[in-house]
């Protein structure tokens, strides 16, 4: 395998001339996949930080029962602090934003814009996505879906500024129920962003399909590669549904249609099924890359290949089929027939199946490797912990007889946040301190990263661990106030917030470290157990690499 | 040089083939999407889910027999929030031989001083028992126009059928809600006032 690498780098060495194009047309018309990754991960930390501050006031409003802090904020949309339930409506604004920019604007452009456009190409020996100027559009398009749900937040909503709607945007609600433009430019947030992933996952297929480099087949290319176009696969097919349900919403809001107004017809219920029928496929375009990512480094650090490599790539393709077909145990308490409830009940619990393929696969490429705890292998293991624990408790909602008593409360709040807040997003900081070093070509501080870990670790497992506590004893989501038996928890849980905000501090430090006094980054820094072709570049890698396509042998593996 | 030329060519060629299936795929998908609403409204139908009542004629209804077994019947009526209208069932419970037909009175009155056309939807409670509920006649089934202050009886035709006594899902069903909930279609419409004689 060492030889292999060193094969490909002589390949990346003949490329002398390195020549960038001048800084507004590279940033703002680029076409370069390696820059376009960059801004998606930029963006998508611009857009964590707002996402994550509207958390912070959150969960400071719910440190303690009653209104302390909403009435403060809710001028700064343009609200008047005397009408209270303007102030209760920036409430409903506030978890609207705060689920619609986490999904939406950060962890999708991480993780598929940011990690997908800088490494995919490079992993299955390609100079570039298949459709570079497209690539452009699609980063734009998001930035767009951004802007417009960030100008939603100050035109009014009905009840006060903003969109209240949930990021579910249920129907009635969203249509009569929030007379004012503010949900219409939450929809064209969805829209724009939409159609940039669309854009994006045609992009990833036909790059993965028809770009691969000699002898990099299918049952070779690296489990990231097979996460990213599994994602792309179910981004596909679950969008324009959602396009589809958003653009009736729009149309029943402006145009007098009656798609889910009962009044004419139609049925508010029909909203939910295209929404899940969107909404759960979405779910998992949020944790496959990260599953992907995960496989990549246990590899790295165990100095193994994966185990069982096929069963991987294939427990991705039946998560997302089957994803496909679970969506109605979102809709437990929508009155579904018992005979509906134990299909939908036994097809959700057998997405257990192939999700515990992969976590077994990753234990047991950790068994017997010669295993290094460096940052994004605790980061890695991390995630494989905290993501079993969301996928006991997902276990535990998929029963429809259960769910019908913890449907709406905190657990469910717990277990998305632990299988997203703790598992997409500990699998991008494990995919950032992998990767960070040969994107910028600078070595971050391997003491930082692990102390980002533990204070990462200790704060957000602070917020939401006892998330499921509250929902067991019946605290219902989406209220900015609750009866004061709950605020013990509640507390712990604000003042895990703070622990999980003061790592963050502590991840940027490490940014400007790397950045400033770094020392500059080996072309395969993490040694022998890195085998994919990124490291045969340098870091970080040429402006255009694999001009002369890397020819992968017989014996090269993932 | 040339042949390099058309690699390059057939390349490109190749990435729109498979971007254009892909393109296709999800407008297919877009394509389903709309295709579900009246894909729902059949499924609806056909299945009774959320409630949906069966809808007959006189020839079908003249082929159940009366079973001898009994059901009670509730009604329920309502109205939008923003109809003027009263609108109540003139009994509250109908205990029903399950296969015979039966006639429930509701009644609504224009409390506006316009003329308000209106519709009703209708659902039942419990849903498994909804495709057993069959109307053969019901003033849901077409539009309700009521002058200012002008009030009106309006019968359902119905009956329940007795299949229903063969469902293991409906085993412990020993009452049906039938709900309506009346919405305003047109207010002042000159133009509707002779159609749909009330009480049709």
């Amino acid at each position: 395998m060492a030889t292999t690498a060193e094969h490909f780098q002589a390949h990346a060495e003949e490329h002398h001339h390195d020549h960038k194009p001048g800084f507004f047309a590279r940033w703002f018309m680029s076409t370069n996949h390696k820059d376009i990754g960059t801004m998606y991960l930029i963006f998508a930390i611009f857009a964590g930080i707002i996402g994550g501050a509207v958390s912070g006031v959150m969960r400071a409003e719910l440190a303690a029962p009653g209104i302390q802090y909403l009435q403060y904020i809710s001028p700064w949309v343009g609200d008047d602090p005397s009408n209270f339930n303007a102030t209760l409506h920036l409430w409903n604004v506030l978890i609207t934003a705060h689920g619609l920019i986490m999904v939406f604007f950060m962890v999708m452009p991480a993780i598929i814009g940011g990690f997908g456009n800088w490494f995919v190409p490079i992993m299955i020996g390609a100079p570039d996505m298949a459709f570079p100027r497209m690539n452009n559009i699609s980063f734009w398009l998001t930035v767009a879906g951004f802007c417009s749900l960030m100008f939603s937040a100050f035109v009014p909503g009905g009840t006060g500024m903003g969109a209240g709607t949930g990021w579910t945007v249920y129907a009635p609600l969203s249509t009569t129920g929030s007379p004012g433009p503010a949900v219409d430019f939450g929809i064209f947030a969805l829209h724009l962003s939409g159609a940039g992933s669309i854009m994006g996952a045609i992009n990833f297929i036909t790059t993965i399909f028809n770009m691969r480099a000699p002898g990099m087949t299918m049952h070779k290319m690296p489990l990231f590669v097979w996460s990213v176009l599994v994602t792309a696969f179910l981004l596909l097919l679950s969008l324009p549904v959602l396009a589809a349900a958003i653009t009736m919403l729009l149309t029943d809001r402006n145009f007098g249609t009656t798609f889910f107004d009962p009044s004419g017809g139609g049925d508010p219920i029909l909203y939910q099924h295209l929404f899940w029928f969107f909404g759960h496929p979405e779910v998992y375009i949020m944790i496959l890359p990260g599953f992907g990512i995960i496989s990549q480094i246990i590899s790295t650090f165990s100095k193994k290949p994966v185990f069982g490599y096929l069963g991987m790539a294939y427990a991705m393709v039946a998560i997302g089929v089957v994803g496909f077909i679970v969506w109605a145990h979102h809709m437990y308490a929508t009155g579904l027939s018992v005979n509906t409830k134990m299909y939908f009940t036994a097809a959700t619990m057998v997405i257990a199946v192939p999700t515990g393929i992969k976590i077994f696969s990753w234990i047991a490429t950790m068994w017997g490797g010669s295993i290094e705890f460096k940052s994004p292998m605790v980061w890695a293991i991390g995630f494989i912990f905290l993501f079993t624990v969301g996928g006991v408790t997902g276990v535990v909602l998929a029963n429809g007889g259960v769910d019908d008593v913890l449907h709406d409360t905190y657990y469910v709040v717990a277990h998305f946040h632990y299988v997203l807040s703790l598992g997409a997003v500990t699998a991008l900081f494990a995919g950032f301190y992998y990767w960070f070093p040969k994107m910028s070509g600078k070595m971050h501080s391997e003491f930082l990263a692990n102390l980002h870990f533990a204070v990462f670790f200790v704060g957000v497992n602070m917020i939401f661990f006892p998330m499921h506590f509250l929902g067991l004893q019946g605290m219902p989501r989406r209220y900015p106030d609750y009866a004061e038996a709950y605020t013990y928890w509640n507390h712990i849980a604000t003042i895990g917030y703070m622990i999980m905000a003061s790592s963050l501090v502590i991840w940027f430090v490490n940014i400007i470290y790397a950045f400033t006094a770094g020392k500059q980054a080996e072309d395969n820094y993490w040694g022998e157990g890195a085998t994919t072709l990124e490291w045969t570049l340098s870091s970080p890698p040429p402006f255009h690499q694999f001009e002369t396509l890397p020819v992968i042998e017989e014996a090269a593996h993932h | 040089m040339t042949g390099q030329i058309s690699a390059v060519e057939r390349a490109r060629q190749s990435n729109r083939k498979v971007a254009t299936v892909a393109l296709s795929i999800a407008l297919g998908m877009l394509g389903l999407g709309y295709a579900s609403v009246p894909l729902y409204r059949i499924f609806c139908q056909v299945t009774g889910y959320g409630g949906t009542t069966r809808r007959v004629d006189i020839a079908q209804a003249a082929t159940v027999k009366d079973s001898g077994r009994e059901m009670r019947v509730r009604f329920d009526a309502n109205v939008a929030r923003d109809m003027p209208w009263e609108f109540k069932p003139l009994q509250r419970t109908d205990t029903v031989s399950i296969g015979a037909r039966d006639m429930a009175l509701f009644w609504a009155k224009n409390d506006s001083n316009q003329t308000v056309t209106g519709t009703a939807s209708f659902n039942v409670e419990p849903e498994q028992a909804a495709k057993y509920f069959n109307k053969i006649q019901c003033f849901c089934f077409t539009e309700q126009t009521l002058k200012p202050g002008e009030e009106v009886r309006m019968p359902v035709l119905y009956y329940i059928d007795p299949a229903i006594l063969d469902d293991p899902d409906n085993k412990d069903v020993a009452e049906i809600t039938l709900s309506y909930t009346f919405h305003v279609t047109s207010i002042g419409d000159a133009k509707t006032l002779d159609q749909n004689k009330p009480g049709g």
